[in-house]
């Protein structure tokens, strides 16, 4: 029997859901040690290996009392024997109260949540969905706004690729927002998006050029990387990898208030220079993850 | 009329079953396969780039003793929205069936994406319809879209 209660994609959660979410992590940031989860377990399964979302749902379960159990890495699992998705999460959901996992598959999370009778939190399901990563994102954009509502969103990479962005504008499309859209051709944002934009009534313009006038009137600029591993043409990739890099200088026109955002890991997109501007916000934002993941963890095992 | 049942005749006519017209020459194949008529007992006969003023060739299938369901009439309709269904009882006409894509196609169609967990596990698969009017569906698992034209049957 399939849990009812999983986080696979961050389209499930309309505003009100959203909002209670953010304010339990601001609850966190305030105090991330509460051992609330005493006596609780949660399974971090990695079948793709990523250090910094695998730390961060592992230090949110510890601060919170659980105790974690899981591979970081699918050699490490029987996957390498030839088990099935389906028969390990069958196992793992008979020791664990709630299971946090990425694959390299898409979709993966879905259907783990369609098997597991305790909840499926997805911490990233290949090119598809990261919920939570749109969470931590939506809680620095309030944090530092002091706001959801009404904001320029600047967004500057891949957007044709990164996932961050394509679920950042469905979650943002509760807030009316307004975007600028600023990437290559070759990685401009997939018509579905703009499309949905078009039927929310949302507002967007795009530009190929990063620039100080394409950013002077933007509260959040959220800068994306070029990845390498989505092309198919590495020329294609060399032509574009180093188009965008964003430096003190073209943020001396921004607005005061204006905060820069970014997933991580950064390439070449932010100049080191910039990490001293006290507009630079994407350490912190990094940190943000913590509480939006101790209020996920939370909010799924009903405590 | 009598033109038309002239052509009819090319292939020979049903007494009780169902008769699938105006088929795309090209589509026959995958109608058949779809409908698992390969494994079928019953007589079924076909034809195949007929001459048709609507499409440039067709095809059409008369299944003996066998009346499609509306589960069915929907597969028919995700490879060829255009065909026409005729349910034939006692050499009449008994029954024209009005094609209309199903609001989720389960099990039939591959997800082209081979990173999709639909291609990687031992599982069915599950499509999602986003807009029927431009036969748009939407993979349920890794949320890639995909129109009719571009479907492929699973093996």
């Amino acid at each position: 029997m399939a849990s009812e209660k999983s986080l696979v994609s961050i389209s499930q959660y309309g505003k009100d859901k959203i909002l209670s979410i953010l304010d339990r992590a601001a609850q966190f940031e305030q105090n991330p040690n509460q051992k609330i989860l005493d006596g609780k377990v949660v399974a971090t399964l990695f079948f793709e290996p990523s250090t910094r979302t695998r730390l961060s749902f592992e230090t949110a379960a510890n601060r919170l009392g659980a105790r974690v159990i899981g591979f970081s890495d699918a050699s490490t699992s029987s996957t390498t024997k030839g088990e099935t998705l389906k028969d390990t999460i069958t196992i793992v959901a008979n020791y664990a109260d709630v299971i946090v996992m990425r694959h390299f598959i898409e979709g993966a999370a879905r259907y783990a949540s369609e098997i597991s009778k305790v909840p499926i939190i997805n911490a990233g399901d290949g090119a598809n969905q990261h919920p939570t990563q749109t969470l931590l994102d939506l809680y620095s954009i309030r944090k530092t706004q002091g706001k959801l509502d009404n904001l320029k969103v600047a967004m500057v990479g891949d957007l044709k690729y990164g996932r961050t962005v394509h679920s950042l504008i469905n979650a943002l499309s509760h807030f009316n927002p307004t975007f600028k859209f600023i990437s290559p051709k070759v990685l401009e944002l997939p018509n579905a998006y703009k499309l949905f934009c078009d039927e929310k009534g949302i507002k967007y313009e795009e530009t190929s050029e990063l620039n100080e006038d394409a950013i002077a009137d933007a509260d959040i600029l959220y800068m994306t990387r070029v990845q390498k591993e989505r092309f198919t043409d590495l020329f294609e990739y060399e032509k574009v990898k180093n188009i965008y890099v964003l430096t003190n200088k073209l943020l001396e026109g921004t607005k005061d208030n204006l905060r820069i955002l970014h997933p991580l890991p950064r390439v070449g997109e932010i100049a080191d220079e910039v990490d001293q501007n006290p507009k630079a916000y994407y350490f912190q934002q990094a940190q943000n993850g913590l509480y939006a993941r101790q209020a996920v963890i939370c909010d799924l095992l009903g405590v | 009329m009598e033109k038309d049942a002239s052509k009819e005749m090319k292939v020979a006519k049903l007494c009780n079953g169902t008769v699938i017209d105006h088929i795309p020459s090209d589509k026959l194949f995958k109608v058949i396969s779809l409908l698992g008529l390969e494994n079928f007992n019953n007589q079924v006969t076909f034809g195949y780039n007929l001459d048709s003023k609507k499409i440039s060739k067709k095809a059409i299938i008369k299944i003996s003793d066998r009346f499609l369901q509306p589960e069915e009439v929907n597969k028919v309709a995700i490879i060829a929205p255009k065909a026409k269904i005729v349910m034939i009882r006692d050499y009449e006409v008994a029954e024209k069936i009005q094609l209309e894509l199903p609001d989720e196609i389960c099990g039939d169609v591959k997800c082209l994406n081979p990173k999709c967990i639909t291609n990687n596990e031992p599982m069915k698969t599950r499509f999602v319809a986003i807009n029927k009017a431009k036969g748009l569906f939407m993979c349920h698992y890794c949320e890639r879209a995909v129109s009719t034209e571009e479907m492929l049957l699973k093996e």
